[in-house]
């Protein structure tokens, strides 16, 4: 268990696909902690730059340094998908799967899957056939599953598309009260109101670059580039 | 027409009679198609899988020879064994020869490919699904393998009945290395082969009722095992 926050320091990182510059250039420092929203339109880089920070995406050039060992950070992070994944198995074995691989005690394994089933609110569907489950469901799942190894920080992309009013108001008061027990939550969106409601800073992303930084309030109130003005104001950008 | 009710007839005869040298050809069938299957099945499942999780250089030409493989002539199989095995070959001191022990090395031979095959299709499909999942959660290729193999093992079943069906219908390779020595290597199949070139058709066809009724039987003993039609959500 590494102690106190994480920091993560890029240095010039760039990611292309097929020779296609996807992110990047890219410099940034950064102390995790609190809620990270990392803000853009559709193909700004946003999922790019979680999968980089979580090292499951191959950066072309360029270097990234945790404050601590790259297999210590991934040991303290954890990752939803946009679309939940969940296994073919029940509820409750999705749930205990990250703690069994990492040689979590049986009994120790119980108990955090009773706990986190009730936080998720599928304390009743332990035994269900985690495939059975409604897409809001699945999500909440997917962030308990992730969030049951208590992760430094938890990557989120997008966790909330296409899920219904009341799903989302679940998985958001789940991701505050991870805050509070101090995960730092790092979220992709490009849903400006859920950004509002759980940023407390922000990075805004725009033709795969980082175009601004700061704290929630300064950024939804006063942004300092024209083209962050004009995605707070809804307009189309590229 | 007449020699298939015969056939059936003499099939239920030697069944509800308990009928010795039925039980015991039938008894060997099942020893030797299920250690076989059990073995190749061991080979196999994690050899399909490791292929569809794994990028390595000569990828798509392991699973084009592993494909190809599916089609190995039984009968050639039967007389590579039988040279390995034979008094002058490289194995002869093992004397493994015209034992039940060969037959089931001719098997896993011919059912390794299918197995690995099938598994290797419906692996590729689940990993898919799994993909992003398990790398995010850093697992080794043992635990990516073992979670791919638990989380699809309904679908595996059907890659190992479908060895299981290839293995205890096969006579070819099992005739060569095995000789047919009654009360020694003679299965269902073989012994199917020496009535029907004695003329003894309804004895040979009863012999192969009983071969397609256990065939049937193993099947759905393992798909009741499985649970595979209440649980069919995956």
């Amino acid at each position: 268990m590494v102690r106190g926050p994480l920091s993560v320091s890029l240095d010039s990182i760039t990611v292309r696909r097929n020779g296609k510059l996807v992110l990047g250039p890219l410099d940034l420092d950064m102390e995790t902690g609190g809620i990270i929203i990392v803000l853009g339109p559709n193909g700004a880089g946003k999922t790019t730059f979680l999968k980089v920070l979580h090292g499951v995406e191959r950066i072309s050039d360029g270097e990234m340094h945790w404050s601590v060992s790259n297999v210590q950070a991934r040991e303290e992070q954890a990752y939803v998908f946009q679309s939940p994944i969940v296994l073919r198995r029940s509820v409750g074995q999705n749930l205990a799967y990250p703690l069994k691989l990492i040689g979590t005690v049986k009994s120790e394994i119980s108990m955090r899957v009773r706990l986190w089933a009730r936080k998720i609110g599928l304390e009743d569907a332990l035994e269900l056939p985690a495939t059975r489950l409604s897409g809001g469901e699945k999500q909440k799942l997917a962030i308990g599953r992730a969030l049951i190894r208590m992760p430094k920080v938890l990557f989120l992309d997008e966790p909330c598309a296409n899920l219904d009013g009341r799903s989302i108001r679940e998985i958001e008061a789940l991701l505050r009260e991870a805050r509070l027990a101090g995960t730092c939550i790092i979220m992709a969106t490009h849903d400006l109101g859920q950004a509002k409601r759980l940023a407390d800073s922000v990075l805004f992303f725009l033709g795969g670059r980082l175009h601004e930084q700061g704290p929630a309030s300064a950024f939804f109130n006063i942004p300092s580039t024209s083209e962050a003005q004009s995605f707070l104001n809804g307009d189309i950008i590229e | 027409m007449n020699e298939i009710f015969a056939g059936l007839q003499e099939a239920f005869r030697l069944i509800f009679t308990f009928d010795s040298d039925l039980i015991e050809i039938t008894l060997r069938s099942l020893q030797v198609s299920v250690t076989a299957l059990l073995i190749a099945s061991a080979l196999a499942l994690p050899l399909g899988t490791w292929l569809a999780i794994r990028r390595f250089r000569y990828r798509r030409f392991a699973i084009v020879v592993l494909n190809a493989l599916m089609g190995l002539p039984p009968v050639v199989v039967g007389l590579m064994v039988y040279l390995l095995f034979s008094r002058s070959g490289p194995f002869g001191v093992m004397g493994l020869l015209f034992t039940p022990t060969a037959m089931i090395i001719a098997q896993v031979i011919i059912i390794t490919p299918l197995i690995a095959s099938i598994t290797h299709q419906a692996m590729r499909e689940l990993w898919s699904e799994y993909h992003d999942l398990l790398i995010s959660l850093n697992t080794t290729s043992l635990q990516r393998i073992t979670a791919l193999i638990w989380d699809g093992r309904r679908t595996l079943m059907t890659a190992s009945l479908a060895g299981f069906g290839r293995g205890i219908g096969e006579v070819g390779a099992i005739m060569i290395v095995g000789g047919n020595i009654d009360h020694v290597t003679r299965v269902l199949t073989t012994a199917i082969a020496l009535e029907t070139g004695k003329g003894d058709f309804a004895l040979a066809l009863s012999l192969g009722f009983v071969l397609i009724a256990l065939t049937l039987l193993v099947n759905f003993v393992i798909h009741a095992l499985s649970r595979t039609e209440r649980n069919s959500t995956w």
